[in-house]
């Protein structure tokens, strides 16, 4: 950064487009930094749909502070203007530009340039968990399926809107799992899925067996009173069994959420509680016993 | 790197005709096979020594201190130990070492535990060996079925494990004697076995049954405030529980194999006091 | 006729942001059968980047607050400007719509009574900002998007179908409102992953698109904000009002260049954090305009007593609405005290132990710490003025959020204009979103079920539709000779032209500047080409946006060119004050008639301008303020009336 070390640098000029708003002294300074930090980097993409395709090398420039989508970016606007690739916020808020780089499950807006060095050729592929639509973008239904098949929050009867109290300690937990931004790396990286297609239909994945938990721990939803069960349904209709706690959806959480500690361990636990019990089996056994 | 090339094509997992076309079974550049390559031996280390000392049935009590493999020692064949773990439930009929009776317990514990379960399905079973490398099995239930859905009584060998800890505790008491049982004295031994008891201790405490236990299984925190309290501790010890059950289970080797050294001669404990 | 594949619902909502997931709630829920269309994955809308809360009067903090506070808050903070139905409605309801929430699952953070926790924010009087850490836009989106999920699996129960009463078309973009007559008819859009087009045929329709943010280059936005609703109700026919007023947020990051413009959330100010200059300085105390003199601090002592007793103290300076906060960075910097990288310094690490700035702004330590290498626990953070938010918007009824002029359109959230006036008070969008979200949902539903018969689709609209989404592919000959343009450098240089030329400092020469190179972008873009197929084809689907950006543009320029005063949003260096006789006046923009001739030259402007002078304030709102604070605000001949 040789043009901007000092702050008066960043004054006004007196350039006819108005150059003293602090917004367009940008291009001044991406220019400047460019030269100094900028090198070139070895990228190979995959390239293609459902029908096939393959890893494509490129050659593609780097600047100081970027990040992979932004080398994505530069390739679409330069080399490639059909790449399809999904983002959105650009900050790690949404959840959109999941994708795998070096093998590895992540957020390409939250991917330094950095962490790589400049000779590495780095390799950017779409979700392999996930049926491919094209190039990076692969197709997510699977996991807008699961989450209609966990049942919703149910209000506690009798209770009015603006009459709910609750605890900061009691909401804490369901707080953890609501950061999550869908970002659906955790349902990539899970095995169950990704390498067994065939459990898609039994398996609700990380994600949703979290969601289970969030509201099992919600202090206020009322599932109980209606009659659902959701400890016993996770292990019986959501899959939770599959679940081998191998904790590669924890590895991935770009939110850094503890979704095998604090979500699915303690889900198993409580189901545990409902179904493995034998203690508790045999109470209820001679309870029906007793009344049947 | 190898790549699924000498692997049957199953079409499947990454494969899946579905999926995007990639050969390679994984595409990670890093040292993904080391951490599972390093848990397979260190675990495999710890079951050839624990199954040589198991079966040995012999050197386990150098007075004043036990072998944590045998302790308490349950059958009439123990050696006995003055003032120590000895409880003859087993009555004499059983014929061979002692140790395989009590290390049922605390062996189910950490065979159900939810980090040593990480540990050897990635390590051994390879399921998966490291994240998004696929796995080479065919077919996967989990833990949905027989065997390994018996992994959810992890909780009674918790309980179990406990009741363990309490009398190793004891053991460790005793270790305050000499080789006279008088009380008041120190050695090398007791420190070692102070040091195992104490990680032990952790290790088991910070178990996630545990937490469950302790206020995990909970809705509402805020009406049990004691609960609560104990659940933030034992949570805490829990975010360590993996270093805690490599620490632990290396202490414990550690202190059966100093008792193996003064129980055959090799050399007497250094006295403090 | 283009064959195509059509669907008939009741209402058609664009956008799944706060305000279009809302709407689809409600009108659902009156019985509608609703579709919402997204150009994102369900869940991912940009309202998900909302950080520091939901205004609401709920009084949880201090008991002192209640509506008509909140709307004075909204009117100083808007100047004046706002429409003054919308803002009274938007603080009367906004605390059913936040309660409504928990009831729907979501998870506030508390009070120690178990109450929604608030906390302070910029222009506003009192804590009022239910929020949970600095992520409540998320919780917002999920909240709602997981209410969608239990009205479809409702749905589910009793069809057998999620989708019989209420889909989401995720990854689809509407280029076009279909009319019939003066009525909506449906919408003709594109699905973005197969290219494949489909109409969907409804009498009702409400936009809720969101903002306009990707005209500009330094932007908190996300590429959807290429002000398509704008565009949509343009084309269809229904004005713009006062887009002349951009909001740019005082503190978006400056470093490193590709995160350049992301939001630095003003609860960093709410909890404690101050802005520096180059010297150390605190210099928003040198900045405290005149109309909020008796309401901020004068020192820094009295400004740092506020956090820990604000009932007897007054306000720091850096929490002054946006506007006056984003000025005074610039004027900073422009003076010779800026930070390294052009912005100024924003602390918390001398204000706060790491420990509570990890718990109350996670996000935003981890933000600075994946994207710039900054703990922001130990050392200053850089920031400047980004493009933000658009007040100006279509022109709605304040109680139904309809249109004027074309019936069944409605718009709802950051597409719609009136509701902040000049400048938005942070936390008033997430609210504005959900008061009229459900409003824009309740009037669509009742007029589309108080239709007798439905609105015929017109097939010619479909084939021009068609047709003008699928020109870029035939662009490869231009008429004059030479290669079609690359969209990406189009946009590109609209960006840098709408930065330098209409950004947060106008200036007259300037702007015709910048009129002048719009049309020279419109030509560029008329002749923009691309490669590949019509499946998930990005350089396809900018080159359609583009139309969109250059027409919210041009509305944005010429209404900044036309209102000679500085106002909020709309800083002018030639006209610095503010005129109290522009108080009264809207601007409002509407299709020529050379935008409506396909043949005619692109490089003609197509929007016409025109003035309207707003009713008045009522006067029992108009009570709700001291006389000697609307002497600032309000011309003689309006206190008078």
């Amino acid at each position: 950064m040789s043009a901007s070390t000092t702050p008066t640098q960043s004054t006004p000029d007196s350039s006819p487009t108005g150059a003293g708003d602090v917004a367009s002294t940008v291009p001044a300074q991406a220019a400047s930094a460019a030269p100094a930090t900028s090198y070139e980097a070895k990228f190979r993409v995959w390239r293609g749909d459902a029908e096939g395709g393959d890893l494509k090398d490129f050659a593609v420039e780097v600047n100081e502070g970027e990040v992979v989508l932004d080398i994505i970016h530069r390739l679409q606007a330069t080399q490639a203007s059909d790449l399809a690739v999904r983002w959105n916020c650009k900050a790690g808020k949404c959840g959109s530009c999941s994708a795998e780089i070096n093998g590895r499950p992540r957020l390409l807006c939250m991917t330094r340039m950095s962490t790589f060095t400049r000779e590495e050729t780095i390799t950017v592929t779409p979700l392999r968990a996930f049926p491919v639509v094209r190039d990076l973008v692969t197709n997510v239904n699977f996991n807008y399926q699961k989450a209609r098949e966990v049942p919703a929050f149910v209000p506690p009867p009798g209770v009015a809107a603006g009459e709910y109290r609750m605890q900061q300690v009691d909401v804490e937990r369901s707080q953890e799992f609501r950061k999550c931004i869908e970002c659906f790396l955790c349902q990539d990286t899970c095995h169950v899925v990704r390498d067994h297609e065939e459990n898609k239909t039994s398996f609700a994945g990380p994600r949703f067996l979290m969601r289970v938990a969030e509201l099992d721990m919600h202090p206020l939803d009322a599932a109980e009173e209606t009659g659902l069960d959701r400890q016993t349904t996770a292990q019986d209709e959501h899959g939770l069994g599959y679940c081998n706690i191998t904790k590669c959806c924890t590895e991935v959480c770009p939110e850094g959420i503890k979704i095998t500690d604090n979500a699915l361990i303690p889900l198993k636990e409580r189901v545990a509680d409902k179904k493995y019990d034998p203690l508790v089996w045999l109470g209820n056994k001679i309870r029906r016993r007793t009344t049947g | 790197m190898a790549t699924g090339t000498e692997r049957p094509q199953l079409n499947t997992g990454v494969h899946d005709t579905s999926r995007a076309a990639i050969t390679a079974r994984h595409l990670r550049t890093d040292r993904w096979w080391l951490a599972p390559a390093a848990t397979a031996a260190g675990l495999l280390a710890f079951i050839v020594y624990s199954t040589w000392r198991a079966f040995g049935n012999a050197h386990y009590y150098a007075a004043p201190y036990v072998s944590p493999f045998y302790s308490p020692c349950l059958a009439q064949n123990c050696e006995t130990m003055k003032g120590g773990p000895n409880l003859e439930i087993f009555g004499g009929w059983w014929g061979i070492s002692p140790a395989l009776i009590i290390l049922v317990f605390p062996l189910g514990f950490r065979m159900t535990c939810y980090y040593y379960r990480k540990a050897y399905y990635r390590s051994f079973w390879a399921s998966p060996p490291a994240c998004a490398v696929a796995e080479p099995h065919k077919k996967y239930s989990g833990e949905t079925r027989f065997p390994l859905i018996l992994q959810n009584i992890h909780r009674y060998f918790f309980y179990a494990a406990v009741l363990v800890a309490v009398i190793l505790t004891w053991d460790t008491v005793l270790a305050f004697r000499n080789s006279d049982y008088e009380w008041g004295h120190m050695g090398l031994g007791t420190i070692l076995m102070v040091i195992n008891i104490a990680l032990i201790w952790a290790y088991t405490i910070s178990c996630h049954s545990c937490r469950h236990v302790m206020g995990g299984k909970l809705k509402h925190f805020s009406k049990h405030p004691v609960r609560y309290r104990l659940w933030g501790w034992v949570g805490k010890l829990n975010h360590r529980h993996m270093q805690l059950a490599w620490a632990s289970l290396i202490s414990v080797a550690l202190a059966d194999f100093y008792v193996y050294l003064l129980a055959s001669g090799v050399f007497d404990d250094p006295r403090l006091f | 006729m283009t064959q195509l594949e059509r669907e008939q619902w009741d209402v058609v909502v664009v956008g799944a942001g706060g305000a279009g997931l809302r709407a689809a709630i409600e009108a659902r829920e009156r019985g509608a059968r609703t579709a919402v269309i997204c150009k994102s994955l369900f869940g991912k809308a940009h309202t998900v980047m909302a950080e520091g809360g939901i205004a609401a009067s709920m009084g949880n903090v201090n008991s002192g607050d209640n509506w008509q506070v909140h709307f004075r808050d909204t009117m100083r903070g808007g100047k004046f400007l706002n429409q003054w139905r919308m803002a009274e409605l938007h603080a009367q309801e906004a605390p059913d719509r936040v309660w409504e929430l928990e009831t729907w699952g979501a998870l506030f953070d508390r009070t120690a009574d178990g109450k929604i926790s608030q906390r302070n924010f910029g222009g506003h009087e009192y804590p009022r900002l239910a929020h949970v850490g600095d992520r409540t836009g998320l919780e917002l989106i999920r909240t709602l998007q997981q209410k969608i999920v239990a009205l479809q699996q409702e749905d589910f129960r009793e069809f057998g179908d999620y989708e019989a009463r209420l889909k989401v078309f995720q990854e689809c973009t509407v280029t076009s409102v279909l009319k019939d007559g003066d009525q909506v008819a449906g919408t003709f859009c594109y699905e973005r992953e197969s290219g494949r087009f489909f109409v969907l045929e409804a009498p009702a329709v409400v936009l809720a698109t969101g903002g306009i943010g990707k005209s500009f280059k330094v932007t908190s936005n996300s590429w959807e904000y290429t002000g398509d609703g704008h565009a949509l109700a343009l084309l269809a026919g229904a004005p713009l009002l006062n887009m002349e007023f951009v909001q740019f947020h005082p503190t978006g990051m400056v470093w490193p260049p590709s995160v350049k413009g992301i939001l630095v959330t003003e609860s960093v100010r709410g909890d404690g954090g101050v802005l520096r200059n180059s010297d150390g300085k605190r210099f928003m105390f040198d900045y405290i305009p005149d109309v909020f003199k008796e309401k901020y601090a004068e020192s820094e002592e009295e400004g740092d007593r506020w956090y820990e007793d604000p009932d007897n103290n007054r306000r720091p300076p850096e929490l002054l609405p946006r506007d006056e906060v984003a000025r005074a960075i610039n004027s900073e910097v422009k003076a010779g005290r800026g930070t390294p990288h052009g912005g100024v310094y924003l602390d918390v690490s001398t204000r706060m132990p790491a420990e509570v700035i990890q718990r109350r702004l996670p996000s935003m330590y981890h933000q600075f710490k994946e994207l710039a290498d900054v703990d922001i626990t130990a050392e200053a953070m850089e920031v400047g003025p980004t493009c933000h938010y658009v007040m100006g918007g279509i022109a709605v009824d304040s109680e139904t959020a309809a249109t004027p002029g074309v019936q069944g359109l409605y718009a709802a959230g950051e597409v719609a204009g009136g509701m902040h006036g000049s400048n938005r008070l942070g936390g008033n969008s997430l609210s504005d979103l959900l008061v009229f979200g459900r409003r824009a949902g309740l009037h669509a539903a009742d007029y589309a079920a108080g239709l007798t018969t439905r609105p015929a689709v017109d097939e010619g609209q479909i084939d021009a539709a068609a047709t003008e989404a699928l020109r870029p592919f035939g662009a490869e000959e231009p008429a004059g000779g030479g290669a079609p343009e690359n969209p990406y450098s189009v946009h590109q240089e609209l960006q840098q032209t709408m930065n330098d030329l209409v950004g947060i400092i106008r200036r007259e020469g300037e702007m015709e500047q910048a009129l002048e190179k719009l049309g020279e972008l419109r030509q560029r873009a008329s002749r923009a080409g691309v490669e590949g197929h019509r499946q998930f084809n990005p350089g396809w689907h900018l080159a359609i946006d583009l139309r969109n950006m250059l027409l919210v543009s041009e509305c944005i320029a010429l209404s900044a060119l036309e209102r000679t005063e500085s106002r909020g949003g709309h800083t002018r260096e030639d006209w610095p004050g503010m005129a109290l006789d522009w108080r009264r006046v809207n601007l409002h923009c509407a299709l020529n008639d050379s935008a409506r001739d396909p043949s005619a030259d692109p490089a003609l402007s197509r929007i016409s301008l025109s003035r309207k002078t707003t009713e008045p304030i009522r006067p029992d709102l108009l009570d709700l303020f001291d006389k000697e604070e609307l002497v600032k605000y309000l011309a003689e001949e309006e206190l008078h009336e």
